[in-house]
């Protein structure tokens, strides 16, 4: 684990390059600011100033190397590296509202927008006329899109609404693509086609993820639960209402297991059983370093008591690694499938790098499985059980391959 | 001088009805939605256990009763008055709850159970009556501790609630 915090200001986005050297982010104005890595420390090497509003969405396409970048001036720029110095190349959205999220298309020939207007500006380049041209998906979407997915397939995109749904839409032109395969989603896929819309949590979806293969879709919902549906005949969806804040961000490390943060400020990790269409709760990622137990004499006890009516020792200071919430979650190694190290940005102008061992995912799950059945008896008091499970956790990742 | 300076009936026009993006929530069927069962939860809270022990009589069945008072919630219906029957039935409920009784009976309920109760917590907030305050947020502790902050955060963004 290692965390730099980069400003005192909030972070709204991020992305990294392809090799993980550099990181673009928005620092809470109009610019975007690439960092790069130097040794131990982030060296600023290029301020991208062409927005009038806060910039809300940032993308950085691996293979040819471009950014796309949206903000609450209802445009989106394309940038392309000359030289040293990256051009904007300005993108019509037709929007009237303010543009949230950004996301290109796994093959980079498209990428898609999500706005208040209440609609996915999905755009491409036409060649001919040498210009960023843009369609809109509008219906039945009726508030606001907060985040976007893309399927492996770059046809198929979910999007996460302030309608309380998520839904996923065929994202299909036929100017830069061939017709697509059939997908457990559907087989039918014209351009704006709704081929899966979710039912049964309430709330604003904050965050949406495919998984590696495209057949599972999971999202983070404002009355802090979190859900995930496959496709098929009948989508199935499964959700968990958990005990914490709403989390804003998700995505799946494996097939069966997704990392996803928000307001409690650490990465939690919840693991999916597609057999008992059940999601469980895995864990704190987050494991903070146990602090000594100051004594307390018995005039401090007594002046708690009445200036908080609580003899209670817990200090109001937060734990965690980040220390107000965590907005975006971005995977550095492995993908989707097996990933081994990803990293968090949040309201504290900080970035978390976590370690994920793929094994210890296998392993907490089988003893979250192993703990349901009889040999722990269900009598056991909830603090024996998540001592258990976080001394597991500590006992991990303090192992000796930490990353500066 | 504009014509009409009298009348301002104007003023009170709803504009937000009359927005075609307005948004409107979608109808479940809820005209058969009834609340608990009255004669049920009264009869619970009366009844004496089926036990032999000297000591247990007087003490009512109350578990059940909470049981039976969180069925069947008017969640969808818009009839006022069920929503006001089953606030009351609840209430009543949760105040012949001894205080040491509180925490099993929450233990008793499942995961939705407790939202639900959170629900009808919240609800019974909105309208204090003399000592029912004090007794909700007893019950609301313990509820907190059973369910946590998720649980609070369901009742607040619930579009259709008790």
């Amino acid at each position: 684990m290692a965390y730099h915090s980069f400003l005192l200001e909030p972070i709204s986005c991020h992305a990294w390059n392809k090799d993980r050297t550099q990181i673009a982010l928005c620092p809470n104005n109009h610019d975007v600011h690439i960092y790069k890595k130097a040794g131990n420390s982030w060296t600023k090497t290029h301020e991208l100033k062409e927005h009038n509003g806060q910039v809300t969405g940032i993308d950085w396409a691996p293979e040819s190397n471009r950014i796309v970048t949206c903000g609450t001036d209802r445009n989106a720029y394309v940038w392309t590296l000359k030289g040293d110095v990256w051009k904007p190349t300005l993108v019509i959205l037709r929007i009237n509202r303010a543009a949230r999220c950004v996301k290109w298309s796994p093959k980079e020939n498209k990428f898609a927008v999500g706005s208040g207007s209440r609609l996915i500006s999905v755009c491409y380049f036409e060649q001919e006329n040498d210009w960023w041209v843009c369609k809109h998906i509008k219906k039945p979407i009726r508030s606001t899109i907060l985040c976007l997915d893309w399927h492996p397939n770059n046809i198929l995109l979910a999007a996460g609404s302030c309608d309380f749904k998520c839904r996923i839409f065929s994202a299909y032109i036929k100017e830069v693509e061939e017709k697509p395969a059939p997908t457990p989603w559907g087989s039918k896929m014209p351009f704006g086609e709704v081929m899966f819309e979710s039912t049964g949590t309430a709330g604003w979806v904050h965050g949406v993820c495919f998984s590696d293969s495209g057949n599972r879709v999971a999202w983070a919902s404002h009355d802090s639960t979190v859900a995930v549906a496959e496709g098929g005949k009948s989508a199935v969806v499964t959700s968990l209402t958990s005990e914490t804040l709403p989390l804003l961000c998700v995505t799946f490390i494996t097939e069966n297991s997704l990392v996803a943060a928000g307001h409690d400020c650490y990465p939690a990790l919840f693991v999916y059983d597609a057999g008992k269409g059940a999601i469980t709760f895995g864990g704190k990622l987050d494991v903070p370093k146990q602090s000594a137990q100051k004594g307390m004499t018995a005039r401090e006890r007594f002046q708690n008591l009445d200036k908080k009516a609580t003899s209670d020792t817990k200090e109001a200071v937060l734990e965690s690694l980040h220390k107000n919430s965590i907005s975006q979650i971005s995977l550095l190694d492995g993908g989707k499938a097996k990933c081994t190290k990803f990293c968090t940005t949040g309201m504290d102008g900080g970035m978390a790098i976590w370690d994920v061992k793929v094994k210890l995912i296998m392993y907490i799950f089988c003893f979250v499985q192993f703990s349901w059945a009889t040999v722990i008896p269900n009598k056991m008091p909830k603090l024996l059980k998540s001592f258990l499970l976080s001394s597991l956790f500590v006992s991990v990742f303090n192992s000796p391959s930490n990353l500066p | 001088m504009s014509k009409n300076t009298v009348s301002d009936r104007f003023r009170k026009v709803d504009v937000d009805e009359y927005d075609e993006n307005k948004f409107v929530d979608e109808e479940d069927g809820g005209e058969n939605q009834l609340g608990p069962d009255e004669a049920e939860v009264d009869s619970l809270i009366r009844q004496y256990p089926s036990s032999s022990f000297l000591t247990l009589i007087c003490k009512g069945n109350l578990m059940e009763a909470l049981q039976a008072v969180l069925k069947n919630p008017p969640i969808n219906t818009k009839n006022q008055n069920v929503k006001d029957r089953a606030e009351g039935l609840v209430l009543k409920v949760l105040s012949s709850f001894k205080a040491s009784d509180i925490e099993k009976g929450v233990q008793s309920l499942d995961k939705n159970g407790v939202d639900l109760l959170m629900k009808y917590i919240y609800k019974g907030f909105e309208r204090p009556s003399e000592n029912s305050s004090a007794i909700l947020l007893q019950w609301h502790e313990k509820a907190l501790s059973a369910g946590g902050v998720g649980c609070i955060v369901r009742v607040l963004t619930a579009r259709k609630t008790v």
